[in-house]
């Protein structure tokens, strides 16, 4: 497994979870958790600033080692979503770029059609794009046609927490893609992670699972030890499946 | 003079780019600044001297997924 | 098509019914289902469930911090007029209330932006009376342009209006529209509203569809607790808060929760409503709507607050001012539209928030372009 490097764009990663930094209690749990987790790559978000407030640098909280990929969210056209993508390159960020185009703000689904155009002009202007997209075939066969690095089809609503709603879907993109599939958006647990990887996903990004959790840096660990656990299970044609029940204390013990 | 900063209008003195992020009390390594839509390096902050009705963007890097 | 169609699918005896006959097994069922409809929803509500607070809590708690994280957005009132044409026999601004009525000048306006804005906080709502005379759109217009510099976030709390001006308004800047049925229950309504154009229950009732076709971004309903029976009220405040979600897909729905106090006029609710059943009702709407906003005003009291951050609550007011004029002046002879039973400062909120795991959040959304 030592050479099980997955290799998007001009990188190799030996971590297959690629983590993010929203929902976070806190910016310094963030190195923490990378350091826990072992993740070689994490998104970040670009937002006009507030002048009246003390601003943090969230990629302070970033080691050099890790590879920043830059999301376009708040975004709702490809337009929109061209101009942050060449601000964050701009800047430093590197050529990696998650494109997210929303324009549904009740599912917070991405929208196929403007993700597609906005991958068309960014590929051609030397970025590695990762398009985070609704798990369709024929739309991620467009994306490798227009220049993706890889394609990341969404498991469940943002989070949801929800695990991969959309195992169909995902299993034909791995069996018909040439990209590296990222399972992005509804991993809640480490077993839906390992789920993702034994079915072939080549990695998983997981965000709010993580940042939620109590401990977001065993959390993180947690989800890099499922994720091996999912490529192994994987390349050893071997898959297994679960049940969990939880635990509580009590929260409206005021009222009494 | 005027210019717009971040959608909203507001009256400057001369200055350059590097003035203006100080004078608003922000590091300029923690900012990033898109001026009549360009991206303009932090190297030519220094020399980039704001003008009459010049449009900046001020943004910065936040936590997302 | 609007709401006020939509509410007539439902009948309120059948809904008394259905709540006298509401078992533990549907209860445990609505409670392990992943999404809940609304039959489900009125079981949660139902009295018996009163039983089940704790597990609904625990749900609760989930929900909220999958959908929100670790995180409390916080906002802050300004009233800028208590004219008021309408007699609200709750309210403290009702006309008939012999009090010194003030509408602030833009200059005042500007004053009162600017002594917010010190401290710290960048979503205002901003409230009136409804007196079209005295405060026409026109003012109001002028009143967030002149506060749009300060503020990442301007919601509008005042008098249904129109679309066009709904439109008009959005377009000077305003991204949010707050607007309390007060009461779903017509005849309770008919009995609180006693003249005025706000007697007009039809007209009100359709207005968050109105905000939401304008293009406003958030939309924020509520009943006033206290006027009429609770668990009903709730129940239609959450079935109006779906069919916004539903039709309008662009737009983000939030419950509020105000609770009556005693205001000026000595108002004493005809429903008053416990602790307890405030909580169920706040539980009911955040296992029926996991990603909607639950907002509580400083008509709480400031431990009950801290106690709803950890399962439900995602936006509170702190610092807050309910008397026109407040915030600049150190004195005042301004009667409040309510009393305030939460008296901390922004820095005491934001403290409180942070002391339970949380960060206090003073911006998540900027008027213009990048969200």
């Amino acid at each position: 497994m030592e050479n099980d490097k997955l290799k998007i764009g001009p990188k190799e990663f030996s971590s297959r979870l690629f983590t993010g930094t929203g929902k976070f209690a806190s910016n310094d749990l963030i190195p923490k958790m990378l350091a826990a987790s072992g993740s070689e790559m994490i998104t970040v978000a670009l937002r006009r600033i507030d002048f009246t407030a003390a601003t943090e640098n969230m990629l302070e909280y970033i080691p050099k080692n890790v590879t920043l990929l830059p999301n376009t969210s708040g975004a709702r056209t490809a337009e929109e979503a061209v101009r942050i993508a060449r601000i964050a390159r701009e800047v430093g960020c590197g050529d990696f770029i998650k494109i997210e185009v929303i324009t549904d703000m009740k599912y917070l689904m991405p929208d196929n059609f403007e993700t597609l155009r906005v991958t068309e002009i960014l590929a051609k202007e030397g970025f590695v794009v990762l398009p985070y997209m609704l798990p369709d075939l024929p739309t991620a066969k467009k994306l490798e046609d227009a220049g993706a690095a890889a394609v990341m089809p969404l498991g469940s609503p943002i989070g949801s927490n929800r695990g991969i709603k959309t195992k169909e879907l995902i299993e034909i993109m791995i069996e018909n893609c040439t990209v590296p599939v990222v399972v992005d958006a509804g991993l809640g647990k480490p077993s839906h992670a390992a789920a993702a990887m034994e079915m072939g996903a080549d990695a998983v990004l997981v965000n709010t699972a993580i940042a939620t959790a109590h401990d977001p840096a065993m959390m993180g660990k947690a989800f890099a030890m499922a994720t091996r656990a999912g490529r192994y299970a994987y390349r050893a044609k071997m898959a297994t499946v679960g049940k969990t029940a939880s635990a509580s204390s009590p929260l409206t013990g005021f009222l009494r | 003079m005027e210019i717009t900063v971040n959608g909203k209008k507001e009256d400057v003195q001369q200055c350059s780019i590097l003035e203006f992020i100080r004078q608003k009390g922000l590091k300029p390594e923690v900012v990033v600044v898109e001026y009549n839509l360009n991206i303009i390096k932090r190297e030519n902050w220094a020399e980039t001297r704001i003008a009459e009705n010049d449009n900046l963007e001020i943004l910065s890097f936040v936590g997302g997924g | 098509m609007s709401f006020y169609d939509e509410i007539k699918n439902y009948n309120a005896n059948d809904i008394d019914t259905y709540l006298s006959n509401v078992t533990n097994a549907d209860i445990e069922e609505s409670l392990s289902k992943r999404k809940i409809k609304p039959s489900d929803f009125l079981n949660l509500l139902s009295e018996p469930a009163g039983e089940y607070l704790e597990q609904m809590a625990q749900k609760a708690q989930q929900l909220t911090v999958q959908n929100f994280g670790h995180t409390i957005n916080l906002f802050i009132p300004l009233y800028i007029s208590d004219y008021c044409t309408n007699e609200c026999i709750y309210c403290g601004f009702n006309k008939t209330n012999k009090i010194h009525r003030q509408k602030l000048t833009l200059e005042e306006i500007e004053k009162e932006g600017k002594a917010i804005a010190q401290t710290g906080m960048r979503h205002l709502l901003l409230l009136t009376g409804e007196a079209r005379d005295v405060t026409p759109i026109d003012y109001i217009e002028s009143a967030v342009n002149i506060l749009k510099p300060h503020f990442a976030s301007i919601s509008i709390e005042m008098f249904p209006m129109d679309t066009d001006e709904y439109r008009r308004l959005k377009l000077a800047g305003v991204d949010g529209l707050t607007l309390f049925q007060e009461a779903y229950d017509k005849a309770v309504y008919k009995k609180v509203h006693l003249s005025g154009k706000k007697a007009d229950y039809h007209y009100r009732i359709e207005a968050p569809d109105r905000g939401a076709a304008a293009g406003f971004r958030m939309i924020s309903v509520g009943a006033l607790f206290g006027l009429a029976e609770v668990r009903k009220e709730a129940f239609f405040t959450g079935i109006h808060a779906k069919y916004i979600a539903d039709t309008y897909l662009d737009t983000e729905i939030s419950f509020s929760m105000p609770r009556i106090n005693p205001a000026e006029g000595g108002y004493i609710p005809d429903y008053p409503i416990s602790d307890k059943t405030f909580v169920q009702c706040m539980m009911a709407y955040r296992l029926f709507l996991p990603r909607a906003g639950i907002t509580i005003s400083t008509r709480e009291k400031a431990e009950f607050r801290n106690n709803l951050i950890g399962i439900g609550a995602t936006k509170l007011s702190a610092g807050v001012k309910t008397d026109v004029g407040g915030y600049a002046r150190r004195e005042t002879n301004a009667t409040p539209q309510f009393e305030i039973s939460d008296h901390r400062s922004v820095d005491e909120m934001a403290e409180a928030i942070r002391a339970r795991g949380y960060q206090p959040v003073y911006k998540d959304w900027q008027m213009e372009m990048f969200g």
